[in-house]
C-alpha cells in the first residue's frame, strides 16, 4: 500500500500528463477545473489514467457523479444544492471535503470540490478496500 | 474533397489494435501548398490517417453503433517530414474502451522510420443528444469508412 505522498505524486503525474500543465502548477489545494483548466472531456481521460496507473477500476459516476452536475430538480433548485443534494454528495462522495461547500452550496461552486486532494484521498480509499 | 485519411487496413484485431497504410500522391492538393516546391505532407493529416485508423478500431469494437468523435490528443509527436512517394503505415492498440469513450496510443511508420507518435482520446457521443444534434444517421462512419474495413475482414483476406 503506497503511502499518501506516494498516491499525491502519482496523482500529480497523472494531471501533469492529462492536462498538459507544468508540475509546479499542481498543488494540493489545486481546483481542476478553474486552477488547472480541465474540460469536461479531461475527466474521462483523468479516469483512464489513474485506473492504468493505480491498477483500478474507476465506474462511471463513482469519482465524478454526474447526476447532482446535470441538474436534477431533487438536488438542485434555484441554482443550490438542496439538503437531499447534500446528502447525496455525502453518500456518494465521502472522499470529498464538503465543509466549505455546505455553508454555501451553489451549484456554480461545485467544480471547487474536486482538487488533488480529493483525487489523492479517492485513489487511497480505493486502495484500502481493495487491500 | 473526401475526408479518408487512409487507403487500406492491411491487419485488424477488434477491440485490440490495427494497422492501416496510406499512400502518398503528390496529387493531393494540400501538397500543392505546403509548401510550394517541398511539398511535404501536413503533420495534421499525418494525425487525422492515424485518429481514423483509430476511430475505426474503437466503433467496431461496438459495431459501429456508437458516434465516435475524436475528443482530444493528450500527445502527439512529429519525428521527420513524410514527402510524396512515401507509404505511411497507422499502427494503433486501444488502451481503453468504456460506455463513454475510449482511447489508443499510435504510431506511423514510414519504410520502418519512425515518424510520427499520438495518444488519441475518443468520446461516444451521447445517444440522446447526438440525435438533436445531427439527426439520427451516423455520420461518423460513413458507408466509405466502413467499406475500406470490410475489404480486409472479406475471407481470404489477411485478418483475425
Amino acid at each position: 500500500m503506497p503511502t499518501q505522498e506516494e498516491i499525491y505524486t502519482k496523482v500529480s503525474d497523472t494531471l501533469v500528463e492529462a492536462l498538459n500543465v507544468e508540475p509546479e502548477e499542481i498543488k494540493p489545494t489545486s481546483t481542476l477545473q478553474g486552477d488547472l483548466g480541465a474540460e469536461s472531456i479531461d475527466f474521462l481521460d483523468i479516469v483512464f489514467r489513474l485506473e492504468r496507473e493505480f491498477g483500478i477500476k474507476i465506474p462511471r459516476g463513482e469519482l465524478f457523479p454526474e447526476s447532482i452536475f446535470q441538474g436534477d430538480p431533487e438536488f438542485v433548485q434555484n441554482g443550490r444544492v438542496t439538503d437531499k443534494g447534500l446528502q447525496e454528495l455525502r453518500d456518494r462522495m465521502p472522499f470529498a471535503d464538503l465543509a466549505a461547500f455546505e455553508k454555501n452550496p451553489e451549484v456554480s461552486h461545485l467544480s471547487d470540490l474536486f482538487t488533488v486532494d480529493l483525487i489523492t484521498r479517492y485513489i487511497q480509499g480505493k486502495l484500502q478496500s481493495r487491500n | 474533397m473526401r475526408w479518408i485519411w487512409i487507403d487500406r487496413f492491411v491487419e485488424f484485431q477488434s477491440g485490440k489494435s490495427a494497422r492501416a497504410v496510406k499512400n502518398l500522391s503528390r496529387a493531393e492538393d494540400h501538397f500543392a501548398d505546403h509548401f510550394p516546391g517541398w511539398p511535404i505532407m501536413p503533420a495534421v493529416l499525418i494525425l487525422e490517417g492515424l485518429a481514423q485508423t483509430g476511430g475505426i478500431l474503437v466503433g467496431e469494437a461496438n459495431q459501429f453503433r456508437e458516434k465516435v468523435v475524436l475528443a482530444k490528443i493528450p500527445r502527439a509527436v512529429f519525428h521527420r517530414e513524410a514527402t510524396a512517394g512515401e507509404q505511411l503505415t497507422y499502427e494503433v492498440e486501444m488502451l481503453h474502451l468504456r460506455p463513454e469513450g475510449a482511447s489508443v496510443t499510435g504510431r506511423v511508420l514510414s519504410d520502418g522510420a519512425l515518424t510520427a507518435e499520438a495518444e488519441i482520446f475518443f468520446a461516444h457521443l451521447d445517444q440522446s443528444r447526438s440525435g438533436q444534434l445531427f439527426g439520427d444517421r451516423n455520420f461518423v462512419f460513413s458507408g466509405e469508412m466502413q467499406y475500406l474495413l470490410g475489404r480486409l475482414l472479406k475471407p481470404g483476406n489477411a485478418s483475425s
